[in-house]
C-alpha cells in the first residue's frame, strides 16, 4: 500500500516550522508538509474534525499565511491598480475578499483586504505569499510602505459555537459582523479579530503576537465546544461551502469570471476599470466566460479528486480542481472547469476515474449553506 | 494459519492454496477515514508488487498491492457498502480480497507479526 496517488510536492526549500509547531505534535497533530511549512494535516480524524466545526467549534492554525500590512498616501487607490475589489469605498474596520491580478487578468492569488483606519492589513495564501510580497512590492508606488508581519500568527476559529467561545476572551468580538474586523487587547497583546473564515460557518480569524499564540489556543481548548482542527478538514468544509483553494481551483490561466468570482468585481470598478486585464474581464463579465468553475455532485460513493478529466459522451470539456468525499454532504463532491454551455446547475458530465466514467451533475454552490452571521440580532 | 506482512503494509493470511489480503492496522490509522475501497474482479491475475487494488480515504486514493503472485477468486463485497469495515476491522472483517498462490515461495519473502512490528515501531 502507497500514499503514491497523493498529489504530493517535493519541498524546494527547507520546510519551515509554525510557532504552534510543538503544541500541534502534543494536541496529537499528524503533520504534514504544505506550503514549505510543517502543518497539522488531522488530530483525531478528518471526518470528525468536519463534522465537529460544522456543530461546534473548530481552531485552525493558519499561521502559514502571509499577513501583510500596507500603509502611505494613497494606498487604496495603489492597491486598486492591482485587485479589482472597490478599495476606496471600504471603510475602516471592513474587510473585502480580492484577487491579485497579472497583466493578462489571471489570478495571481486570491487574499483579504481590511481596511484598519490607518493601514491596510492583507491576508494572502501561504503558498504564494513570497511571490506576492515580490509583486507587490514591484507593482507598488515607493511612497506605500509594505511590511510583512512575520511576528503575528494567525488562528481561525470556526463553527455555530465560536462566537461563544470567543467572546469569553474578547467579549467585543460578538458584536462584529460578518466581514467586519476589529483591533482589540487579550492579556496585554494588540491583537486583531475578523469575523470571517474559510469553512462556510460562522466564525472569526486572530491574529495575535507569536509568543501569545500557544497561550491563547490552549485557553480556547480548554472549552467544552473547541477543539483543534486540522487541515483535512479544512479542506474538506471549503470544498463543501464552494470555495476555490489558490493553487487548485485558481491559478494564473483563469480570470476572476472564469473563476465564478464576479462579485469580487466592485460595481464602480466595472464601470470605470483600470485594473490589470480589464478589457478580458470587464469582456467576459458582459460577454460571458468560454468556461466556469461549477460544482459537481459525484453519483455513487467513488470520490473525484483533482485532475480528473471531464466529458460530454466523448467529448472531453473540462477538468477537476478539487474533489473528495464531504462528510456533511454523505457523498462525494468536486468542483472544476466546464464551458459555458455546460455550467448550468442539472448539467450531466462524466468524471474519469481510473479509466472508468463516473456520472456526475453540475450543481450550485455551495453544497452547505453558507451560515454566516450579516446582521447583529437578525 | 500463518500471517504475513509486507513493507508496504498489505497482510495476507495462507490457508492451503488460497490466502486472504488486506491492510494493517498501522496503515488504516495512517490512511484515516476510509470512504471507498476497489477490489479487484474475481479471475484477475495479479503479480507480487503489482496494483491490485485501492483504497480511498477522506484525503486521499492510495495503491494496495498484490503482496505474492495469484488469481482473485473472490472480493470483498460488503466494502463497497461498508468501506468504514477497513477502519474499524482491517484485519478481520476488513478484508479486501481472496486469490490462489501461483509460488509459495514467494512467501519467505514476507515479515511475520513479530518482524512487521518491528519494522513499523522504526518508521
Amino acid at each position: 500500500m502507497s500514499d503514491d496517488r497523493d498529489n504530493g510536492e517535493a519541498a524546494e526549500v527547507a520546510t519551515a516550522t509554525l510557532p504552534l509547531d510543538a503544541w500541534h505534535r502534543a494536541k496529537g497533530g499528524r503533520m504534514v508538509e504544505f506550503a514549505d511549512y510543517w502543518m497539522p494535516i488531522q488530530y483525531e480524524g478528518i471526518m470528525a474534525e468536519h463534522l465537529w466545526t460544522r456543530e461546534n467549534a473548530g481552531l485552525f492554525d493558519v499561521s502559514h499565511m502571509g499577513q501583510l500590512l500596507l500603509s502611505g498616501d494613497g494606498v487604496a487607490e495603489a492597491l486598486e491598480r492591482l485587485v479589482p475589489g472597490d478599495i476606496s469605498a471600504l471603510k475602516p474596520g471592513r474587510m473585502r475578499y480580492s484577487l491579485l491580478l497579472a497583466d493578462d487578468g489571471g489570478i495571481l492569488d486570491d487574499l483579504m483586504i481590511t481596511n484598519e483606519g490607518d493601514q491596510f492589513g492583507i491576508v494572502v495564501n501561504g503558498a504564494v505569499k513570497w511571490e506576492d510580497i515580490g509583486h507587490l512590492r514591484e507593482s507598488l508606488p515607493d511612497d506605500i510602505t509594505l511590511n510583512h508581519n512575520e511576528d503575528y500568527g494567525l488562528l481561525a476559529l470556526q463553527g455555530p459555537k465560536a462566537v461563544d467561545a470567543l467572546a469569553r476572551l474578547v467579549p467585543d468580538a460578538a458584536n462584529l459582523v460578518f466581514m467586519q474586523a476589529m483591533p482589540a487587547e487579550w492579556q496585554g497583546h494588540a491583537i486583531g479579530i475578523s469575523r470571517s473564515g474559510y469553512t462556510g460557518e460562522d466564525g472569526f480569524e486572530i491574529s495575535l503576537p507569536n509568543d501569545a499564540l500557544e497561550a491563547f489556543a490552549d485557553a480556547l481548548c480548554a472549552m467544552e465546544e473547541v477543539k483543534p482542527i486540522g487541515l483535512g478538514a479544512r479542506d474538506s468544509l471549503r470544498l463543501e461551502a464552494g470555495l476555490p483553494l489558490y493553487g487548485h481551483d485558481l491559478d494564473p490561466a483563469i480570470d476572476p469570471i472564469e473563476g465564478d468570482l464576479g462579485f469580487a468585481i466592485g460595481k464602480r470598478r466595472r464601470e470605470e476599470g483600470g485594473f490589470p486585464g480589464a478589457a478580458r474581464i470587464l469582456g467576459h463579465l458582459a460577454d460571458g466566460a468560454p468556461r466556469k468553475r461549477v460544482g459537481l455532485l459525484v453519483d455513487g460513493k467513488l470520490p473525484v479528486r483533482e485532475g480528473a478529466r471531464l466529458f460530454d459522451g466523448e467529448d472531453e470539456i473540462g477538468i477537476v480542481t478539487s474533489g473528495g468525499f464531504a462528510p456533511s454532504v454523505g457523498a462525494p463532491i468536486a468542483m472544476g472547469y466546464v464551458p459555458r454551455d455546460h455550467a448550468v446547475p442539472g448539467k450531466p458530465v462524466a468524471a474519469e476515474v481510473r479509466g472508468k466514467r463516473v456520472h456526475c451533475t453540475v450543481a450550485a454552490m455551495p453544497f452547505v449553506p453558507h451560515r454566516y452571521v450579516r446582521k447583529q440580532g437578525g | 494459519m500463518p500471517r504475513y506482512y509486507t513493507e508496504e503494509h498489505e497482510w495476507i493470511e495462507v490457508d492451503g492454496d488460497v490466502a486472504t489480503v488486506g491492510i494493517t492496522d498501522f496503515a488504516q490509522e495512517q490512511l484515516g477515514d476510509i470512504v471507498f475501497v476497489e477490489v479487484p474482479d474475481t479471475g484477475a491475475e495479479l503479480s507480487q508488487g503489482g496494483d491490485a487494488a485501492v483504497v480511498e480515504s477522506v484525503k486521499a486514493a492510495s495503491d494496495v498491492y498484490a503482496p505474492v503472485d495469484g488469481t482473485v477468486t473472490e472480493g470483498n463485497g460488503q466494502l463497497e457498502e461498508d468501506p468504514a469495515l477497513v477502519n474499524s476491522d482491517p484485519e478481520g472483517e476488513g478484508w479486501f480480497f481472496r486469490m490462489t498462490l501461483s509460488d509459495k515461495s514467494q512467501l519467505d519473502g514476507l515479515m511475520n507479526a513479530t518482524a512487521y512490528k518491528v519494522f513499523c515501531d522504526a518508521l
